[in-house]
This record gives C-alpha cells, structure tokens and sequence, in this order.
C-alpha cells in the first residue's frame, strides 16, 4: 500500500475562535458555594468564563479547606503540584559561556490569583456530579518551606506530595512516609527549583549559540563575487 | 528415646513409631500456631508484566502479600524540568515519549494548553484529523494491552493477535504522520500536514480488521474459564477509593463512574460531532477494568468510522505567527487519553518556551493505589491486578 499526499490544499485564514462567554453562571455560581463554605480563608479568587475557576487558601487553613471542599462534593483529586515562581537566573541555558553573564529580572512575580511567596501549591480537585474543576493554590512559607499534608484528606496526594517534596523541598507536617520517588535517597538539592541549573546545558554550551556555517551558493557566497 | 537418636538403624516397629511421632509433631505444630517467617519478595525492575521497569517489593507471609510498595523512578526522565528550557513547539517531541504507545494523544492537550493560552482554534478539518488520529493511538495502545493481558495469564496466543492487528493501526498512523511511534505531527494552531490520498478508504477497511480483533479477544480471552476466574472479584476497587486516588480512565469508569472526558468536557475536538456510548461496570474488579478496555477499543473504531464519514473540508493549519510566543497566563487542559486523563497545566510568561508545566499523567496516580490494592492478595494476583490497572512506566515516570 502506497499512499500519496493530497497536493494543492492552500492553508487560508483561520475561522477565528469562537466567542468566549463574557459570564459563565456555572463557574460563577460554583465559586459562590466554595466561598460560602470556606469563608474568610479565600484570599483571592478568579473565574474565567468558559474555562476555569482558580482560589487560593491561606496556608493554615489548607487542610481543612481540602477537608471542607471535599464534602463539598468536590471529591475527585486530580494532582498536586508545586510552583517556583522564581524566574530562573540561569534564564534557558543558552547562554555564551565566553560573554559575560547577562543580566536577568529575578523578581518574583505571582500568577493568577497572586501570592506573598516564592513557592505555591496548586490541587485540582473535580467535582465528581458536575465535573467542574477548581485549581486551588496556597502559599509555601518562604525559608521553611512546609505546610501541612492533605494525603489524610485525599489518599492519593500521597506520592504527589512525595514527588513534590523531593524536586521542590517542600515539607508536609503529617505526612506518613516523605522517601524520594525517583531520586536516590542522597541526591543533594531540588531539582525543579529554578535556581537548580540544568546541567546539561551547562557542561556543554548550548549549540544554538554558535553561527551555523552559510550553506554554499548562499548570500554570502554572492558577497565573495562581487 | 534410641529411635530418635539413631532413626537409620531403628528397627521396623521403631520407624513406624518414629513416622507416628513426626506427624504428631506435624500436627501439633499446625494446631498450635504455625510459626511462619515473613519473606520479601522483589519482583522486577525487569519483569514482563512490568511494562517497563516497575519494581515491586512485596512482604510475604505465605502466599499471601502482607505489604506492597511500588518503587519508581528507573526511568525518570525530567520531562517537567526539560519543559522550561524548550520553546513551545519544541516540547511535543518530548512528551511523545511519555506514553509511548499512544504517542500522539499525548500531544494533542499540550498543543490545547498552547492554543488556549494564545487565543487560537485550529480549523474545523483540522480538529477532525487530531480526534480520528488520538482515537487511532487509543486503538493502537489499548489492543496491545489486550494481548498482553493473556500473555500475564499463560494465554500466549491473543499477543500474537494483537501484534498482528496493531500493526495496520500503526500503518496508518505511519503513512499519516511518518511516525510510527512518535508522530509528532500536532503544531499549534493546527496539523503538519493533510491527510493522504486513499487514506479514509484504507482506514475503514482496518477499522473492521480491528473490531473482528475485538470479537476474537472477547470469545477467546474474555469467555474463557481460567481467565473469568483468575479476574472476577480479584482486586476490587470501590468507587470511593477510586475517587480519592484519582484513579482516570477506564480503571475509573470499571468502578461504576460514568465519567469520560471526551463527552463530559467542552474541547475543540470533535467528540461531541459523534455518537458514542461511555462503558462502565458496576464490579470494579480486575476482570471489569479489562472488559471496560475491549468495549472502548471497540467504540473507538465506531467513533473512527463516523469521523471519516462526516471529515469536512478547509485547510488543516490556522495562521500562526512564524516564531510563537505565548500570551501571559495559565492553562489547564485534559483530555480523555487511552491510559486515563492526561493534563497538562501550562504556565507562560509571555515568552517563547513555558515557565512551567505540570504534566498530570494518568499512569502515576493509577499506579499510586497499588499499596492499598495489593494488601492481601496472593501472589499470582498482583500480577494479574498490576495487569489489569494497565500502566505505562513511562507515563508514571515522565
């Protein structure tokens, strides 16, 4: 069987997406519940019509928010996972080892729903009757670096707090059993912090910096000539 | 006393004396309490049933597992890490190795993520193409995991089967994309390329290929004895647990939750243009995860079919700037992949390559219940529970 490619389709315009709700009344309705149930331990929150709903919880509360979202009926966990917000200070690693480090904006910049810290915590939870979704965040104390578990909440945030202890050095108060998951038990440092360089791409420089040598019959060639 | 001192030269009588006071001694052992030793058993990293490199370390007393624990990580590869020096387009050729049977739904809710975060729909043809292709990689994907299944069991025939089949499913995807097992054929915005002449015709011609493979599979494997009995009410699951574990897939929807991704969720796929039925199983055993997986395998070829009847025409690619960057924001997409529900939360920050990307990966929370699930099982289950839960290693690794 031989196949041959359809010749002469020209891409055109693209149909320009559809337009997004300006209100969504589910999300809207649904963020209404949780801040009725959670109370004051909302510090912010945000909707976004048509796609998703993100709150973050003071950092006490955290577990018992998880507790309280979860009778809710917010009861299907999704992941969990950690959020350095530190930009890299080694930017890509595609730097020329021979120039001078460049500088970089090393400013801490929060996304939605803000933050005080460098890290975040970020659940998603699913509401197993309606299937709507909710990104909850809270914030990591700086220097410790620990919050409370929820693996006494939620069974399966267990290893996701596991794999979050070992890349990001956060610490779970409560947590039956912290060993590294894919690390060895001596690694040294956090991986998927953003000050831990990528080490590939520091013992060898990054070869998208060198020059590719002009192909033969190119521009440069017709500059010879002439 | 002699006899036991010298049994060899005891006489006759003696040694039937003797015979009598050992199984005295036999019995008055088992009826006090046995005194048996815990034994650890370690099974893999290199196993068959491992599908990769999963290792198990079991406590055993007897035949039965007093503990399990799964210990990953032989093949952790940084995806996440890899992510943030890479720029958008870049990263699909990674993730393709995530799931690597079922490459190209691996691609397909990242380039969402992207597409979502940059404001841009691929045209209609497009999303068709994407959702007959995912379907394909589930086809592919699933029945591998349908031979592999007897394979587990002693039934060495239905993986030959299934290699046989697979293989015009990989055809397809091959002549398609050029990939056989990495395509890496989704772009932001649309698709590489359009489909090949000839290409739907041959399509539907494998599709009913694969269902005869589904009903061969179902009377061989599924209405056998041996099989019904090593997988009915072996490794139950119940709904509750399945929901705190974050179970995803059809490991879910065999604990009695009707929930699929493809029907349950607004995406610009092409899922809710077809007619298709979500199977569940009220059992949640292991025999339920697997009939759960052939009814799918089946539906998909169904869902195939449709697609390529109704494919409308247009170009396969919206107009994207040459060098993509992405907008300032944050992403979460999922979709309905063969091993369960497969996310990506992407973070940008309005340059070239992600900040951030979390990759939720169906496998890992699966495999996750396995210390609960293998509690108290006995030792010829945990190869058939680990088989039934169905799990990529390098979809728990990343």
């Amino acid at each position: 069987m031989r196949l041959q490619k359809q010749k002469g389709v020209v891409n055109q315009l693209s149909s320009p997406a559809e337009t997004t709700p300006v209100v969504d009344n589910v999300r809207d309705q649904v963020l209404a519940e949780v801040q009725a149930n959670l109370g004051s331990v909302v510090v912010e929150s945000l909707v976004k019509p048509g796609d998703d709903i993100w709150i973050r919880v003071s950092t006490q509360s955290w577990n018992e928010s998880m507790r309280k979202l979860q009778a809710m009926g917010f009861d299907y966990f999704c992941f969990l996972s950690a959020i350095d917000w530190m930009p890299s200070p080694f930017g890509r690693g595609e730097d020329d080892p021979t120039e001078p480090a460049p500088e970089r904006d090393t400013t801490i910049r929060p996304g939605y729903t803000g933050g005080e810290t460098r890290m975040q915590l970020l659940v998603r939870l699913v509401n197993s009757r309606s299937f709507v979704g909710i990104n909850v965040k809270t914030d990591v104390p700086n220097e410790v670096y620990t919050v409370d578990s929820i693996a006494n909440v939620f069974a399966g945030a267990n290893w996701h707090e596991r794999e979050a202890h070992e890349m990001f050095g956060i610490g779970f108060i409560g947590h039956p059993d912290l060993r590294n998951m894919y690390l060895p038990s001596d690694f040294e440092g956090f991986p998927m912090r953003k000050d831990f360089p990528l080490l590939a791409r520091m013992v060898k420089p990054w070869p998208g910096i060198v020059d590719v040598e002009p192909l033969p019959g190119g521009d440069a060639d017709q500059e010879e000539a002439s | 006393m002699t006899i036991l001192n010298d049994p060899v030269n005891a006489k006759l009588g003696d040694r039937a004396q003797l015979s009598y006071i050992a199984s005295q001694a036999a019995d008055a052992r088992l009826n006090v309490e046995l005194e048996t030793e815990g034994m650890t058993l370690n099974i893999g990293p290199q196993h068959p049933a491992t599908h990769g490199t999963l290792r198990i370390i079991a406590r055993l007393d007897g035949e039965q597992v007093l503990w399990a624990e799964p210990s990953c990580g032989y093949m952790h590869r940084g995806y996440e890490k890899l992510t943030e020096v890479r720029s958008f387009p870049q990263v699909t050729s990674l993730i393709n190795r995530i799931d690597w049977l079922g490459s190209f739904a691996n691609e397909v809710p990242f380039i969402l993520a992207a597409e979502k975060l940059m404001g841009v729909e691929a045209p209609p043809r497009a999303q068709w193409i994407r959702t007959i292709l995912f379907e394909l990689s589930r086809i592919a994907n699933v029945s591998l995991f349908l031979g592999d299944l007897g394979v587990q069991l002693g039934a060495i025939t239905p993986v030959f089967m299934a290699f046989r089949d697979r293989e015009y499913v990989l055809n397809l995807i091959e002549s398609a994309t050029g990939g056989r097992f990495h395509p890496n054929f989704d772009r932001i915005g649309g698709l590489k390329d359009d489909l090949p002449a000839g290409w739907i015709d041959e399509t539907k011609v494998v599709m009913k290929k694969l269902r005869n493979f589904c009903d061969e599979i179902e009377s061989l494997l599924f209405g056998n004895e041996i099989f019904q009995s090593r997988t009915r009410g072996i490794g139950v699951i119940p709904r509750d647990v399945a929901m705190q574990y974050g179970l995803s897939g059809a490991n879910l929807r065999a604990s009695g939750v009707d929930w699929d991704l493809r029907r349950d969720q607004e995406s610009p796929m092409a899922w809710n243009k077809v007619d298709f039925k979500v199977w569940t199983h009220p059992d949640g055993d292991s025999f339920a995860r697997c009939w759960v997986r052939l009814q799918e395998t089946r539906e998909a070829t169904k869902i195939v079919d449709q697609l390529l009847d109704g494919i409308p025409a247009g170009p396969v690619m919206a107009k994207v700037p040459k060098i993509i960057k992405v907008p300032e924001g944050e992403a979460w997409v999922s979709t309905e992949n063969p091993l369960g529900e497969m996310g990506y939360y992407v973070v940008s920050r309005g340059d070239s390559g992600p900040f951030r990307v979390k990759i939720r990966s169906a496998s890992f929370n699966n495999i996750s219940i396995t210390p609960w699930l293998l509690r108290g099982v006995y030792v010829p289950d945990i190869i058939t529970i680990l088989a039934s839960l169905y799990f990529i290693l390098g979809d728990i690794d990343r």
